[in-house]
């Protein structure tokens, strides 16, 4: 290849290609500054907003209160650690299990049917109830704590859902690839293992990651248990101050702790789409 | 609703005599409901141990104590007063009163004040921890000794903030949306303990509860204000401020702070935790 200086016509091409973006950029800016002013005057300038001000937004109260959220939400960050991993556990197991093709496995396959019917049905909060004031009312011997129940519930709820999205991923890849796959020799173990998990997964990355994004806000619910979370942390400082400053201390920090999880998956899915589209990205 | 608001207007003090003495207080002077007689109000049926035999007449019960001592205060004998019986959300409402005042474990909150007249507070509620036989806490006598107990309270009330500050916990509170919740998990075990106020700790021990019982009651949480009872007189009643005075006296002199100790903490078994 040898490299030519651009054409007349091909710089002329490259200049109004700039300008254009430039002009959509001011243009953007203008629009959004407009909408933002927009925004921020009716909400300023709204009638009680001195009061809103006062009990949503006050910085010493805050301030005050930062550090026993951050305590809840050290607790929520933990339960969604290990949450997270052993409800991607059960999803693919599960996932598998309910792909298995031999008639021997259809008790197998009927008991995981039953499971994502069940659980993805069952509201999250019931379920907690049940395991965390049920179960141990059995009064067994080695109960676990409420804390280690309530997160097996959680396991359990979104183990049914993430168990859908790997199915999902594990049933697009084409049979062909099986039955190719097979042709070549490869065990059922090692056709899934090297050739359509690793397919399937990276397709449904991004649903799962977003599932995860909803575990995060949802670990939160095992407070109902007795543990203080962020949000529950945030009512105990509302009830002391009849502010409801420390929810949106809450809130920011949820969102804050989401945006890493969110930008990744939105990096997959724009990785993904570039490798699956010769256009390139868009 | 059975508000009846014109008769407001109908109170008594129209039809006043005039004084004979100076002291608006002194007995004659009182315009009670039946001349000569208080009626004294309180609901029916009424527990222990406010009441003993839902048998307010008895004097025994920290608030048929209370009442009776009101009434000597204000001059009348124990053969002069009379009980009437008044659900208690009838009572708060507002409209015509058949009693001169009704005990009943009232709250004085400023939207009751809308409707009805409280006298000076009879009582200061106290936070109480309540447990089951077999609890690591059972027969526990100090605040020490609940200092390493899992305690439960409700979210948002008085009773997290006194464990917090009074017992300094050394384990966190388990914090629950509601107290059946609490009485859920102190039945399952997940909790030694948990702290409730005191009217609300002998309504759980001896209804909620399968082998409750109350260890005692806490301190007042310093700096607070404590939910206060009041005895409840129909709005504007020309006898509230003489009935107040009346409470402020036996306030003042130990009388309601025995009655406490004889009926809450001694009969009722919630001793005081140090």
């Amino acid at each position: 290849m040898v490299s030519r200086p651009p054409s007349a016509r091909q710089l002329e091409r490259v200049a109004y290609r700039r300008r254009q973006t430039v002009r959509s950029v001011i243009v953007a800016a203008i629009s959004t500054l407009c909408v933002g002013l927009l925004l921020g005057f009716a909400i300023v300038g709204a009638p009680g907003w001195e009061r809103v001000r006062t009990r949503f937004f006050d910085p010493e109260v805050a301030w005050r209160y930062l550090p026993d959220i951050l305590d809840g939400l050290w607790l929520n960050v933990r339960l969604l650690f290990f949450c997270a991993l052993g409800a991607l556990t059960v999803g693919l197991a599960v996932a598998l299990v309910r792909t298995l093709r031999p008639s021997v496995f259809f008790p197998l396959r009927v008991l995981a049917t039953s499971y994502t019917y069940v659980f993805r049905g069952a509201p999250l909060i019931i379920v907690l109830y049940l395991f965390v004031f049920g179960v141990p009312g059995l009064r067994l011997q080695g109960t676990p704590t409420v804390l280690v129940l309530g997160g097996i519930a959680l396991v359990i709820t979104y183990g049914a859902y993430l168990a859908e999205v790997f199915r999902a991923g594990i049933e697009s890849i084409h049979p062909s690839q099986r039955a190719a796959a097979r042709s070549l020799g490869l065990t059922y173990r090692q056709t899934m293992r090297h050739i359509v998990l690793p397919q399937a997964v990276r397709r449904v990355a991004p649903p799962i990651l977003n599932d995860l994004v909803a575990l995060q806000k949802d670990v939160g619910l095992i407070s109902l248990a007795g543990p203080i979370d962020a949000i529950r942390a945030a009512q105990i400082a509302t009830a002391e101050t009849f502010d409801y400053t420390p929810y949106v201390v809450a809130g920011v920090l949820f969102v804050l702790l989401a945006i890493p999880l969110i930008a990744v998956t939105d990096a997959l899915t724009v990785r993904a789409a570039r490798r699956q589209s010769a256009e390139g990205s868009w | 609703m059975f508000a009846v608001f014109g008769a407001v207007a109908c109170a008594p003090q129209e039809t006043t005599p005039t004084p004979t003495t100076g002291d608006a207080c002194a007995k004659e002077n009182l315009q009670t409901q039946t001349a000569g007689q208080l009626t004294i109000a309180t609901d029916d049926p009424s527990f222990p141990p406010w009441v003993v035999d839902n048998e307010p007449e008895n004097k025994e019960g920290f608030e048929s104590a209370v009442a009776y001592a009101v009434a000597a205060e204000l001059g009348f004998t124990d053969a002069e007063v009379t009980w009437v019986r008044v659900p208690f959300n009838a009572a708060i409402q507002p409209g015509p009163k058949d009693f001169d005042f009704d005990i009943n474990q009232f709250s004085i909150t400023d939207e009751r004040r809308e409707a009805v007249d409280f006298s000076s507070p009879y009582y200061d509620v106290r936070q109480a921890v309540v447990t089951v036989a077999g609890s690591p806490i059972e027969g526990a006598t100090s605040l020490a000794d609940l200092a390493d107990a899992r305690l439960g309270v409700q979210v948002g009330t008085t009773s997290y903030q006194t464990v917090i500050d009074v017992i300094e916990p050394t384990v966190e509170p388990s914090v629950l949306n509601t107290n059946e919740d609490v009485v859920a998990q102190l039945s399952n075990g997940t909790i030694d303990g948990a702290v409730f106020d005191l009217p609300t700790a002998f309504f759980v021990t001896a209804v909620e509860l399968e082998n409750g019982m109350i260890v005692g009651q806490l301190p007042l949480l310093e700096g607070s204000t404590p939910e206060q009872f009041g005895l409840l007189l129909d709005k504007d009643s020309p006898l509230t401020s003489c009935v107040s005075d009346a409470v402020d006296a036996l306030r003042a002199d130990g009388t309601l702070a025995s009655l406490e100790t004889e009926w809450l903490a001694d009969v009722a078994g919630a001793p005081e935790l140090t």
